[in-house]
């Protein structure tokens, strides 16, 4: 947003229009206060004006009530990450004013509700404040003392004044969001928005008008992480999984519950974690890959039964919606440290497919991925995504379903002979064999967690032991030389290269655009795939003087976090890094930008 | 929902995988087409009867390799599914149960038959046996329960009866043991019974009761290990002085009070069905979700199903 002049307050001056790019909005109260609906309607009015838009959120773990925000970030332009600083605060407590208006960047404004807070002098000479008796106009315009309901409306209209916000659309919206309820709650819900919209705002000298977006092609569709990942499934042709609840996994599992009947599926709530994978392995040992997921303890849970399907060569999705841990840990924070315990949880040489989608659009597509690498390598695949993007909306150009949908029906057809652990290929690989199939030579297969012959009968044999464990280690050797070698964000070469994974890739590459605005030599690559890796690292790290390794964990016993050890087993490379923080919050970009300085004694730029 | 949920759907419908195709008329399989690995158990151990007499069921009911699975945790009665040449899985130990289920609830054309032993099915996956009883998931579990754990070599089970003199418990056995017919009743089993390896033709006729049970069927079935707790059953084996009592004619198998008094009768006690209920299983009622959902998409592709939503994403 261009700077905002604070200006001597003179109310009721004409107010000056002025073009910007993007804005911040941080919007701070109660979790019950509906600030997730205002970010919604923002987020998603941005989605179809073509704009870009992404969000963060936080969420008390208590069950009601707590202190809660939501940043949206809406630009014209490219938006990668959330944004560092909010060019406007939306408060409507005490204490949201006092905890979060240092997010605000110096000269912006926060609007606040004067009904609850009392603004603090020293402040005022920083951040242009705006005070509006929100719960107050509110009940005045809606009536009743619905306590506290409805003033986000009201102040979602304000934020449209701010901005200029198209008027139609976002009625649109408020009466697609309360469609098929009781008319006087939409009717209701107009007039708070109608009243926050004719607001003078105050002292207010300047508002806002966003320049054109770039058209996009096609339509853009608004959506969270979970959502994506959730219909990604679908999309993939999976029918049938199972689940039990846990934050901030059960998004998924409600969704998949919710739709996959439509789709002659079904997902079942289990008993526990270890029933959940269980029933997901049964599902798709009867013919059709099936997914199972979960968060923090629940994953650990899942271990046995994940090395049963590594070993029995099932295949499997596993979504790991990471939060803060270990134990029951920081359930609604974000954190990256899941990576070690997806790659090798559970004991024995147990090799799996561990993916991590990059953001939201991301998660729809690793998704189908996901699948289709689990059944042609009769492997499972575990999805490793956050809290951030579970819960962050992102809107993305919109798929084209009836290319991307896939039918993965099981074939009953006939065959002549199986063996499910043939040792005859070269690569390893082998399909799974569903049950109702009938096999001509009347040999049938088990399929075991015991190690095995080729048929699947148990055996104590050495040579088969070896020659198994290789097995089910060449078919992951053979994945990995065919993934598509990661594109580096930036020259190929330079001074620093920036890696990371998962949700952090909007971030990084902000920060390599802002430090090669600033001059200095930083370039990024982000990994999705990480067991195993994609080919070509080594290329790309011998590119740069350092190799930078930014994750959301501990940095370890040996300073390197999860990524970076295994980096650095992989590689055996000293130039790689580690750039390591826990405090269960989102990389901001200057933040990246800092740490890398400090880690970089002769500073950022080329030597 | 629930309204129509109590209501049994007149078919159930093919969920999430359609069934294969396949009417032809086959002979029974023979005992020498049905059999595979030779069974590890100890000379002379009860479970070699349960096994010749599913052998026999598969026969008699004229099932056919590919629509049979078989399933199992760990224990030694677990390592069934290896002597059983059919689609068949070895599975982790307690975990049958929810395995079996992610078979029953997707393949309504297979017969789902899960064999365990007392830890399998009391101590590690007592969890499992309650919630899959109390759902009603259509299969057929069938207990082997010897009253000791075999495969480890002699440790208490959770069916060892007080005293019981094992590696874990030199001095006797301390805790009280689980009552599996009362815990099948309490948590919701739809069908009940009780047998014992010595009287093969009770065994085969609990069995094929329990298959033709629509719902969550369980067989307790005393199996005698012979190596680690010899003559734990002669009070039920004639041949041994003991006395094979069935289940009095007069017992209403509706009865769900009768039924938990005839499990609390001191060893030998009854064989036979102690209680069947007709509810419907948790198949038909996700069947019928699926119905009721898919009557709003008809005519709907997949993916023009999913774009409906993402309309609504716009």
């Amino acid at each position: 947003m261009s700077d905002t002049t604070a200006g001597s307050p003179s109310p009721g001056a004409a107010k000056t229009i002025s073009p910007i790019q993007e804005v911040v909005i941080r919007i701070a109260g109660n979790s019950q206060d509906g600030i997730q609906a205002i970010g919604g309607f923002l987020a998603r009015l941005a989605g179809r004006s073509e704009q870009e838009v992404m969000t963060f959120m936080t969420i008390p773990a208590t069950i009601s009530g707590g202190a809660s925000i939501f940043q949206v970030r809406m630009g014209s332009g490219e938006v990668l990450s959330s944004g560092d600083e909010a060019d406007v605060l939306l408060a409507f407590y005490q204490h949201s004013y006092d905890a979060h208006i240092s997010s605000l960047k110096k000269g912006g404004i926060v609007l606040y509700d004067s009904d609850h807070i009392e603004p603090k002098e020293e402040w005022k000479k920083d951040y242009h404040h705006l005070g509006i008796p929100i719960s107050g106009l509110t009940v005045e315009a809606i009536g009743g003392t619905a306590k506290d309901k409805g003033k986000n409306i009201f102040s979602l209209g304000l934020i449209a004044k701010m901005f200029d916000l198209n008027l139609p659309k976002l009625e649109k919206l408020i009466g697609e969001r309360f469609t098929g309820k009781d008319p006087s709650i939409l009717n209701n819900a107009l007039a708070a928005f109608h009243a926050g919209h004719a607001n003078p705002l105050g002292n207010v000298l300047e508002t806002f008008k966003f320049v054109d977006a770039q058209k996009k092609n096609g339509h853009q569709i608004v959506m969270n992480g979970n959502e994506a990942l959730g219909y990604g499934l679908i999309a993939a042709g999976v029918r049938f999984g199972a689940g039990y609840p846990i934050t901030p996994w059960s998004d998924i599992m409600e969704l998949l519950r919710r739709e996959l009947p439509k789709y002659g599926g079904t997902f079942i709530q289990t008993e526990d974690e270890i029933a959940a994978i269980s029933m997901a392995i049964g599902g798709s040992y009867a013919g059709r890959v099936s997914v199972t997921g979960s968060s923090g303890p629940g994953i650990s849970l899942k271990t046995e039964a994940l090395g049963w399907a590594i070993m029995a060569e099932m295949p499997l999705v596993i979504v790991d919606v990471q939060r803060g841990g270990p134990s029951t840990g920081m359930p609604t924070n974000i954190e990256q440290s899941d990576l070690n315990i997806a790659v090798n949880g559970g004991h024995g040489d147990a090799p799996r497919v561990v993916i991590a989608p990059a953001n939201v659009e991301d998660c729809f597509y690793m998704a189908i991925e996901a699948v289709n690498i689990a059944r042609k390598y009769s492997v499972p695949v575990i999805i490793l995504t956050d809290q951030g993007i579970a819960t962050r909306i992102e809107a993305f150009v919109e798929p084209n379903l009836e290319k991307v949908c896939q039918d993965i029906s099981p074939d009953f057809t006939p065959v002549a002979d199986h063996k499910p652990y043939d040792l005859s290929k070269a690569d390893g690989i082998t399909t799974h064999l569903a049950p109702g199939t009938k096999i001509n030579s009347g040999k049938y297969p088990i399929v075991t967690g015991l190690e095995h012959d080729e048929l699947g009968h148990p055996t104590g044999s050495p040579k088969l032991h070896m020659q198994m464990t290789a097995k089910r280690r060449k078919k992951l050797q053979a994945l990995g030389a065919s993934l598509p070698v990661p594109k580096v964000y930036g020259p190929a070469e330079g001074n620093v290269l920036l890696v990371g994974w998962g949700s952090t890739e909007g971030p990084i590459k902000e920060a390599v655009d802002r430090a090669r605005a600033a001059g200095d030599s930083v370039s990024s690559v982000h990994i999705r795939h990480v067991n195993p890796l994609p080919p070509g690292l080594e290329n790309i790290f011998s590119g740069f003087n350092h190799v930078l390794v930014v994750e959301m964990n501990d940095e370890g016993l040996y300073g390197f976090g999860q990524l970076g050890s295994i980096l650095r087993a992989r590689f055996c490379d000293p130039k790689i890094q580690g750039m390591n923080k826990t405090d269960g919050l989102t990389w901001k970009v200057k933040e990246i930008l800092e740490r890398a300085k400090t880690n970089m004694t002769a500073g950022l730029r080329k030597l | 929902m629930s309204q129509t949920l109590t209501e049994k759907p007149s078919a159930t419908p093919a969920l999430v995988n359609p069934p294969a195709t396949g009417s032809e008329e086959r002979k029974g399989l023979t005992k020498k087409e049905v059999a595979a690995d030779h069974p590890t158990w100890c000379p002379g151990c009860g479970d070699f009867s349960v096994l010749a007499l599913y052998f026999k069921l598969i026969e008699k009911r004229k099932m056919w390799h590919e629509k049979i699975t078989t399933v199992a945790g760990i224990g030694c009665s677990s390592r069934f599914p290896y002597f059983v040449q059919a689609h068949g899985a070895h599975y982790i130990h307690g975990r049958a149960l929810p395995f079996a289920s992610g078979i029953s609830l997707t393949r309504p054309d297979l017969h789902v038959f899960v064999f365990g032993g007392d830890g399998d099915a009391f101590s590690i996956g007592g969890n499992h046996f309650s919630h899959t009883a109390r759902k009603n998931i259509k299969m057929t579990y069938c207990v082997m329960d010897n009253w000791v754990y075999g495969l480890t070599k002699k440790q208490t089970s959770p069916t060892s009866p007080l005293g019981f003199k094992s590696k874990t418990d030199q001095w006797g056995a301390v805790d009280y043991p689980i009552n599996p017919m009362k815990q099948a009743i309490a948590a919701g089993a739809t069908f009940v019974a009780r047998t014992t390896h010595t009287n093969p033709n009770h065994v085969l006729q609990m069995m094929e009761a329990a298959m033709d049970h629509d719902g969550f069927s369980f067989i307790e079935c005393l199996s005698e290990c012979v190596e680690f707790y010899e003559g734990a059953f002669d009070a039920s084996n004639p041949r041994k002085g003991g006395v094979f009592n069935e289940v009095p004619k007069t017992h209403d198998v509706t009865d769900e009070l009768a039924a938990y008094k005839l499990s609390g009768e001191p060893f030998p006690g009854h064989f036979g069905i102690f209680y069947k209920a007709n509810k419907p299983t948790k198949n038909a009622k996700e069947a019928e979700i699926v119905q009721s959902l898919q009557s709003k998409v008809t005519g709907l592709k997949d993916w023009q199903i999913l774009q409906k939503n993402f309309d609504r994403m716009k």
